[in-house]
């Protein structure tokens, strides 16, 4: 599958409070500029894969896409693995290509949480609720706990990840969040569930994001101008809540990278910029772990001292990431990816051949992995 | 049942909640009785939290419950600052615990003793039942296990 398939097009929204814009508009918002980028017609789409909206699902929503674009595409649907369902479905979109399902895939992403709806982000854990087990935060924040009590990562470290997001959306003119903060300013910012703060947790956002996928062989038949290589991907499916889990420290991460970087023919040495989930600031600092750029437990050693800052030895989240550019879940990761290939990123790393991407959905229940490059 | 909205409101029942079912009405009785009950399977012995209709080893429905020596292990705990849900406006901050029991199944929970003792990861605890907001729930206090 190695290069085999391409990113030929990438589209967004704007990004942060866009109101009276359903989803389904925002997709195809998103495709249209997505497509646009790549150069190619209407015509040859003959597949639709949408993230479903935690702002307004219905079922085949997959389906209600398609419609808004006029398409009627030989497969798509929604896959939902949660954050991990972009990676997710570009994946799936290689594979029909690849069986002959189809020739060219919009894969989409839009949701209104900001301006709408966000009643999903803090509904109850089920039985559990009478303890006050609520919301997203608190599970990350269990997590974060244990990494910090096993390992001693500090508070000062899951900063370094903030700092480094929020200077790089600052520099991004699209960025919803154009802030700076230093690690005292992390520092001060107000506990939501501790040991998580404020400057934490990543923005709520209204926007959409799409890419167009093909092989290869069809870009340059298509003479798209800029297509990206897609060299591997993977996946791998904690599953199981927060509670239950046999670690909390270690996810199913470990599986997706190695099995992307097995079918990209690389390992972490040779990735120049790292596009990593970031929902919450002990995300990145897990999936460098899980992803063997440092030991089990030095993530925290790894983020400091501007090491995965624009100018450190690995620089992540170039545009802003969850934190700074966007909270869409994941597909903005792909873009900026897509972008530093290009040598097209406002925050562009010289040279950037291979870059890995990151999405993770629930409370790190599920994860993806891809990999780009020359 | 109350719709969309999550249950209780400030100043209602913890007890409003939780949905009672065939399925968990074992387990909230047992806690009204002061012990906490948990099931295991008949053909592979795992055991388990919370109420699951099969083993989620083995695959089969042939459980029964049995009661925990309320011993156990904190596994992690964090503490909300901001009331994520109406019910709990009038408690913040307040923790919630990851407990592991010797008999293996987990449990989210709330830490008692807090106050004189630092909670740490693997710290032993203990089964307090008390009744709140006209529920009887599983709490656990840091400290040695005494019986």
């Amino acid at each position: 599958m190695r290069r085999r398939y391409v990113v030929a097009g990438i589209g967004h929204t704007a990004y942060g409070r866009l109101p009276g814009r359903s989803p389904t508009s925002m997709n195809v918002e998103a495709c249209r500029a997505a497509l646009a980028d790549s150069g190619v017609d209407r015509s040859v789409v003959d597949a639709v894969f949408v993230k479903y909206p935690s702002s307004g699902h219905v079922p085949m929503y997959g389906q209600k896409v398609a419609e808004a674009l006029g398409l009627q595409p030989r497969v798509g649907g929604v896959l939902d693995q949660g954050g991990a369902s972009n990676i997710g479905q570009i994946a799936f979109a290689c594979l029909a290509i690849e069986a002959g399902l189809c020739d060219v895939a919009l894969v989409t992403f839009a949701d209104g949480p900001k301006s709408g709806d966000r009643q999903v982000f803090a509904r109850s854990r089920g039985d559990d609720a009478p303890y006050g087990w609520f919301g997203n935060p608190a599970g990350y924040a269990m997590i974060a706990r244990r990494h910090m009590e096993e390992f001693g990562t500090t508070g000062e470290q899951l900063a370094e990840v903030a700092v480094a997001c929020r200077a790089n959306g600052a520099a991004n003119p699209d960025a919803q969040l154009r802030k700076p903060i230093t690690v005292a300013d992390h520092q001060a910012s107000p506990w939501i569930v501790e040991p998580l703060r404020r400057d934490d947790c990543c923005l709520v956002s209204d926007g959409g994001a799409a890419v167009v996928v093909m092989s290869a062989a069809r870009a340059r038949e298509l003479a798209v101008p800029a297509p990206v290589p897609i060299l591997g991907f993977g996946s791998g499916q904690t599953s199981w809540e927060v509670p239950l889990r046999p670690t909390l420290t270690t996810t199913a991460a470990v599986q997706s990278a190695a099995t992307a970087f097995a079918m990209a023919g690389v390992g972490p040495g040779d990735v120049d910029v790292a596009e990593l989930y970031d929902c919450f600031t002990i995300v990145p600092i897990m999936t460098l772990e899980d992803y063997g750029f440092c030991p089990k437990g030095a993530g925290g050693k790894f983020v400091e001292g501007g090491n995965v800052s624009l100018g450190g030895e690995l620089p992540i989240n170039t545009s802003g990431g969850l934190l700074s550019e966007t909270g869409m879940p994941g597909m903005q990761h792909v873009l900026e990816g897509v972008r530093q290939v290009r040598g097209t990123s406002v925050n562009q790393v010289a040279g950037a051949g291979v870059v890995v991407v990151s999405n993770q959905g629930g409370i790190m229940h599920t994860h993806a992995t891809l990999v780009l490059g020359r | 049942m109350t719709g969309d909205r999550d249950g209780a409101g400030p100043g209602e029942a913890l007890a409003d909640l939780v949905a009672r079912t065939p399925l968990n009405a074992p387990y909230w009785d047992a806690l009204a009785a002061g012990r906490l009950d948990f099931q295991r399977c008949r053909r592979c012995h795992r055991a388990w939290l919370p109420p699951r209709e099969e083993c989620p080893a083995c695959w089969e429905a042939d459980w029964a419950w049995e009661t925990a020596s309320g011993r156990g292990r904190l596994v992690s705990w964090v503490v909300y600052h901001r009331a994520p849900n109406p019910a709990f406006t009038d408690r913040v901050p307040y923790n919630v615990a990851l407990v592991e029991l010797d008999e293996g199944p987990r449990l989210v929970t709330n830490l008692l003793g807090t106050e004189s003792v630092a909670p740490r990861i693997e710290a032993p605890v203990v089964l307090e039942v008390q009744v709140d907001g006209g529920l009887a729930l599983a709490r656990f206090r840091l400290g040695g296990h005494t019986r």
